[in-house]
């Protein structure tokens, strides 16, 4: 069963705007799924239609099989969502907004203060339980809002953002968090700016842009569409001239390190033996941008109206 | 939702809303009190001496109706324009939408919150009035009756009012320009029979002259105005506010693009 099925879905605001013009979306149950874009290409769009908080101007939206026209309540008591910004009561109690939230979904109290703890245990919150929740660094309140979202235990978890500002150690612990409840089979989507994030994390991927979805497809089939990669080589002697490498394209940055685009037609080690013949001696080399970056960089380029119309 | 479930999201909606308002009492609770003592002290005692009797009472047990029914509208109005407003400014109001409880338990969660403080604020006036003067009941059930269809009706009020507020400024201008005014002009200090024709007409245009009569009524046994008639009107306004509030919900204005 798709845990999220999304029909010709288009948004116009009252100011004109078309931030969707009739996208289509499925997401499978248990997948860890990358909704990608640029700002303003419709991601926040499309999680508020899903999360209610936007009313479409046309289209189906579905959770596990329930319309959100028809069967409003089924389809919101299966998904939680965690937004990009904070949207709780400053002055809250961390413990109360938890139980609160419960409560809305009609969660009894003792029921409700025992998922609270088990939530705030897990995200490492229950030592802040009474502190109130404007006192809590930007990295608490985002866990804070993980805790809320999980408190009626949704089938679908929708995370807009949730790493943004969140320093490494953080992020690294949110990820494995999010890994675990994965595994234990809820669904997540994720939007995020941090595409390591994403191929790190997700097994299938979809690019929107200008509120049209350029991509969707599995992580492992959208990485074999990059047909260049760029590795930065960090030389071990000085050079003045760039050196010319058949099949290759060659830049020299400074004089200790090239930059060199790979086709996918060309293995490294024809790179290297090449370099080998003349005499450059390679002391490191790292990716100049996330794989996953490059290919974004790239769909998206291909969507700008501009290049669309050359 | 089953109804066990809109039941606890009710409840909890209002424990939130009870906790909000007793949690800053010192701007909520107190602020009533001290005014309203001072009501009692300086028209009741010092000023209400010299003036004698109005219909059938001294002046300080005539006023004391009016002043508890203005204690119940600007608080059961002022407690949902504010936390309802302060929802929506913090976002906070999507905790709620993103949530399956249908409009009407979110509406009633909120107003029965705000009637909730605007009759413990008039209970609380109420008691204190019992230290300038004695109060008899002279009709329990109108006396709660109009308590609370006036504390829905400005519960609702508040209610439309923080829909389409969009800045703290929209939120105080109804309770200044509007509420203060009909309130004072309202019949809490003087009968509208001391006016001349022409304003007393006027007078009755004004809805609270009816809730405060209403109250007068079931405490000191008499009105300006036919009780059963404010009382139905009274009612036939909860319903109107209910049924625009229900609907402004559910469309989303003010609170969803």
């Amino acid at each position: 069963m798709s845990a999220l099925t999304i029909r010709n879905l288009t948004k116009t605001y009252a100011n004109g705007v078309q931030a969707l013009k009739g996208i289509d979306l499925q997401v499978e149950k248990g997948d860890f799924f990358a909704l990608l874009g640029p700002n303003g290409a419709g991601k926040s769009t499309t999680i508020g239609v899903i999360s209610s908080l936007v009313n479409k101007t046309a289209g189906e939206v579905s959770i596990f099989g329930h319309s959100l026209d028809t069967q409003r309540a089924l389809a919101k008591m299966k998904i939680g969502v965690v937004p990009q910004e904070f949207n709780f009561n400053q002055f809250e109690k961390v413990f109360d907004i938890v139980v609160t939230q419960a409560g809305f979904y009609g969660i009894p109290a003792p029921l409700a203060r025992e998922r609270a703890e088990k939530y705030l245990r897990q995200l490492g919150l229950w030592e802040k339980r009474d502190k109130q929740s404007r006192t809590l660094s930007g990295g608490m309140k985002r866990r804070l809002m993980i805790a809320r979202a999980l408190v009626h235990e949704p089938e679908l978890l929708i995370l807009d953002e949730p790493t943004a500002g969140v320093d490494i150690e953080l992020r690294r612990s949110m990820w494995d968090f999010l890994t675990r409840i994965n595994g234990e089979g809820k669904t997540i989507i994720l939007t995020t700016h941090y595409l390591e994030e994403a191929e790190s994390l997700c097994r299938h991927i979809a690019i929107i842009d200008h509120g049209i979805i350029v991509e969707n497809t599995d992580m492992k089939s959208l990485l074999e569409k990059l047909q260049v990669e760029t590795f930065i080589l960090d030389l071990a002697r000085p050079v003045t001239e760039v050196p010319v490498l058949e099949g290759f394209e060659v830049w020299l940055k400074d004089s200790r390190t090239l930059e060199v685009a790979v086709p996918k037609s060309q293995s490294l080690n024809t790179l290297f033996v090449a370099l080998a013949e003349q005499h450059f001696e390679v002391m490191s080399m790292r990716n100049k941008a996330n794989r996953l970056e490059e290919l974004f960089v790239r769909l998206v380029e291909q969507n700008l109206p501009g290049e669309q119309a050359s | 939702m089953s109804a066990r479930e809109q039941w606890v999201a009710f409840l909890t909606i209002v424990t939130k809303e009870i906790r909000r308002f007793t949690r800053i009492w010192p701007q909520t609770l107190l602020p009533p009190a001290i005014t309203m003592t001072l009501y009692f002290v300086i028209f009741g005692n010092l000023i209400g001496s010299r003036i004698g009797e109005m219909g059938g009472f001294n002046y300080m047990q005539y006023i004391v109706p009016g002043l508890i029914m203005m204690s119940v509208i600007q608080n059961s109005y002022g407690n949902v324009v504010s936390s309802f407003f302060s929802t929506k400014f913090q976002h906070s109001i999507e905790e709620m939408l993103v949530s399956p409880m249908p409009a009407h338990v979110i509406l009633n969660g909120f107003i029965v919150g705000g009637m909730v403080r605007g009759m413990l604020v008039g209970l609380i006036v109420s008691l204190l009035s019992l230290f300038f003067t004695q109060l008899s009941m002279q009709h329990l059930l109108i006396t709660i009756t109009v308590v609370i269809l006036t504390a829905a009706l400005f519960a609702l009020g508040g209610f439309i009012n923080a829909i389409f507020a969009n800045k703290f400024d929209d939120i105080s201008i109804v309770p200044t320009f509007i509420l203060t005014p009909l309130t004072y002009l309202g019949g809490v200090f003087y009968s509208i029979d001391l006016l001349p024709d022409f304003w007393r007409m006027v007078s009755l245009a004004n809805p609270i002259v009816y809730m405060v009569n209403a109250f007068r009524y079931g405490v000191l046994g008499v009105s300006d105005v036919n009780v059963y008639a404010s009382l139905g009107a009274i009612l036939v306004f909860v319903v109107a506010f209910y049924l625009l509030a229900l609907w402004l919900l559910q469309r989303g204005t003010g609170i969803r693009h």
